[in-house]
């Protein structure tokens, strides 16, 4: 092959053609390994825990006989913990992007935000459990509680909201805001009224990412102390009668998706590990349901904004 | 205040509510921003003030020189080093999956996949680090370990090497996307240059584009080594509980962060000495996981200033 050339038109050297190629093709190779092993990875889950999987799986509690077990303590408190989650970190992360991005100007306070938020990112999430443990727990006395989980996991997420909103800031034009502020709009009404819808779509994405790594976040709920059987509901957020909103179960007792997963796992009866496959499935489904969501939001919006 | 000028005290009332309104909503964001400073420093306070009465118990020489750690025993011992050297046994072999395949994979995307290539390239590497790590853990014990005892037929069912394996799996995307990151932010003249000289992609990536991207991929590799340390439940679900030095990763060993975990899901009553050596123990790996986190973003920067 002396006369392959390159993308410059330049001859090129003997056997580099050849070596290129062979690099594409273990570029190629190197990926599809990794898919395989996601396939394996799934297509094993699969085979564990069809047998398991169905309506009742979702409706029963957890059993001392395998075939009995569900997981319906597990998704529910997965569900209100998140709801905690939701609720402390999208306000407050936005907020603190915002404030960052719209309001701080450069100087030794925000380098400090930056240098914390950048650490923050870094911290194992079992770390977190620990803080929430001395400082939720015990020093607040939030007990081992949906409260105690669902903000663990907000502060485990702050950061990505964080930065995702700070990232979709920085997308909208500086055109949009310099008009704002040519018709006399203050500097709140115009993020409120023009930078914030524009950059609504990054920061659905950051938060729906978010939410899912908290879904699947099992380390610093072991830690808080979330039960691993559990034979209750925690006490409807709605009820019928006035003011039919109570929050009696922000403090009750729970126990999440991944927790149930691990619980299961560690039995040694290999009846158990089919629970956890089917649980595991579920779990993977929804991350990856989420993922596909957000990464939806993201592609749409890019087609909005270049046409 | 312009609007007194024009005699019109309903203007100034106006404009005087306006700037409150301004004042309060850069309180609030600003107020929201510093919660990332308020949870750094309640991770390092939390940590060390739980962790007090262990240390004037133990030692911090015991503590970091005692070769065993046996804290349920009789006569306990509290010596790190047996949590440590699984922690760093399990962090190698995952580095040695993950950083071959990762800057592989990263000079691959950025010197030789077709857009169309990294549209799904990119997003399945995504997927690897989007599914829960309990679910991680359920493969590495039913999947990986099995199928390595085909190969090494006295591997025990806990083992070091098929958690290390799989949490090198699961970090693969950390080191890809930061090194693809800085690759291409090597200058396309670099490139160029080296194609007008008649060189290949390959020997163009590996002699000009790598070398001058270096810094950054050494980055992605630290701060991937500081996720793998902190990893949990992987290790907790495959390496088994037994705290021992270890230096063959055939067998099964505590870590840091899977003793966390292992201690937390029994009842631990606060003022034991079980609760406070998990403090003593996230304390240090909080540690561990911040020398690599410091590094690798100061490694980041220089190489940002070098372009």
């Amino acid at each position: 092959m002396g006369g392959s050339r390159n993308s410059r038109g330049k001859i090129l050297h003997r056997g580099e053609h050849w070596r290129d190629i062979g690099f594409e093709a273990l570029g190629l190779l190197i990926m599809l390994v990794i898919l395989l092993v996601l396939a394996a990875l799934f297509v094993q889950l699969w085979i564990d825990g069809a047998q398991r999987l169905n309506l009742d799986f979702l409706r029963q509690f957890p059993s001392r006989h395998a075939d009995q077990a569900g997981i319906l303590a597990a998704w529910v408190g997965s569900v209100l913990v998140l709801l905690v989650t939701a609720g402390a970190a999208v306000p407050l992360g936005v907020a603190a992007g915002i404030y960052l991005e719209e309001y701080a100007a450069r100087g030794r306070w925000s380098a400090l935000l930056e240098v914390s938020i950048g650490n923050l990112a870094g911290v194992p999430s079992i770390v977190y459990g620990l803080l929430a443990l001395g400082l939720l727990v015990q020093g607040l006395h939030l007990g081992q509680s949906v409260l105690s989980a669902g903000l663990t996991l907000a502060m485990l997420i702050l950061p990505m909201v964080i930065v995702s909103t700070r990232e979709a800031l920085r997308t909208v034009p500086q055109a949009l805001r310099e008009a704002s502020f040519g018709l006399g709009a203050s500097r709140w009404q115009t993020v409120w009224h023009h930078s914030l819808p524009q950059a609504t779509p990054g920061i659905l994405t950051g938060v729906i990412l978010g939410l899912s790594r908290a879904i699947g976040e099992t380390a610093p709920v072991i830690v808080i102390g979330a039960l691993s059987f559990i034979a209750f509901l925690p006490p409807s957020p709605v009820s019928s009668s006035l003011p039919f909103l109570n929050f009696d179960w922000l403090y009750s007792p729970f126990t999440v998706l991944p927790i149930q997963v691990f619980h299961w796992i560690s039995r040694p009866n290999p009846a158990f590990h089919a629970n956890a496959a089917a649980a595991g499935v579920i779990l993977v489904l929804l991350n990856v349901a989420m993922n596909g969501v957000a990464l939806w939001v993201r592609q749409r919006a890019r087609k909005r904004q270049f046409g | 205040m312009s609007a007194s000028l024009h005699g019109s005290s309903e203007r100034a009332a106006f404009l005087r509510r306006r700037q409150r309104n301004e004042r309060w909503a850069e309180w609030g964001l600003g107020a929201a921003a510093s919660l990332a400073v308020l949870i750094t420093l309640g991770i390092l306070l939390t940590l060390i003030i739980e962790s007090l009465p262990f240390f004037q118990a133990v030692g911090l020489w015991d503590f970091l020189f005692d070769p065993e750690w046996t804290p349920l025993f009789e006569r306990a011992h509290f010596g790190i080093m047996p949590l440590l050297s699984a922690t760093l046994l399990t962090g190698f072999i995952a580095m040695s999956v993950a950083i071959p395949l990762g800057v592989v994979t990263a000079v691959w995307l950025s010197e030789f996949a077709a857009a169309r290539t990294r549209e799904w390239a990119k997003p399945a590497l995504e997927l690897l680090s989007s599914i829960p790590t309990v679910v991680f853990g359920y493969f590495a014990l039913l999947f990986v370990t099995p199928a390595l005892q085909k190969l090494v037929p006295e591997l025990p069912t806990f083992n070091l090497l098929a958690p290390g394996l799989v949490i090198g799996l699961m970090i693969i995307p950390y080191v890809s996307s930061l090194s693809e990151d800085a690759l291409r932010a090597v200058p396309m003249n670099l490139r160029e240059a080296a194609f007008s000289l008649g060189s290949g992609r390959l020997r163009t990536a590996l002699w000009v584009v790598l070398p001058a991207a270096v810094s950054g991929v050494t980055a992605s590799a630290v701060l991937a080594l500081s996720r793998a340390l902190g990893e949990t439940m992987v290790v907790a679900i495959a390496a088994g509980q037994q705290a021992q030095l270890v230096f063959d990763p055939r067998e099964g060993a505590a870590t840091l962060t899977s003793y966390i975990a292992q201690v937390a899901m029994g009842d631990v009553p606060r003022h034991s000495v079980a609760y406070q050596s998990l403090f003593a123990v996230g304390l240090s790996l909080f540690l561990l996981t911040l020398v690599f986190n410091v590094a690798g973003h100061w490694v980041r920067n220089r190489f940002r200033e070098a372009h």
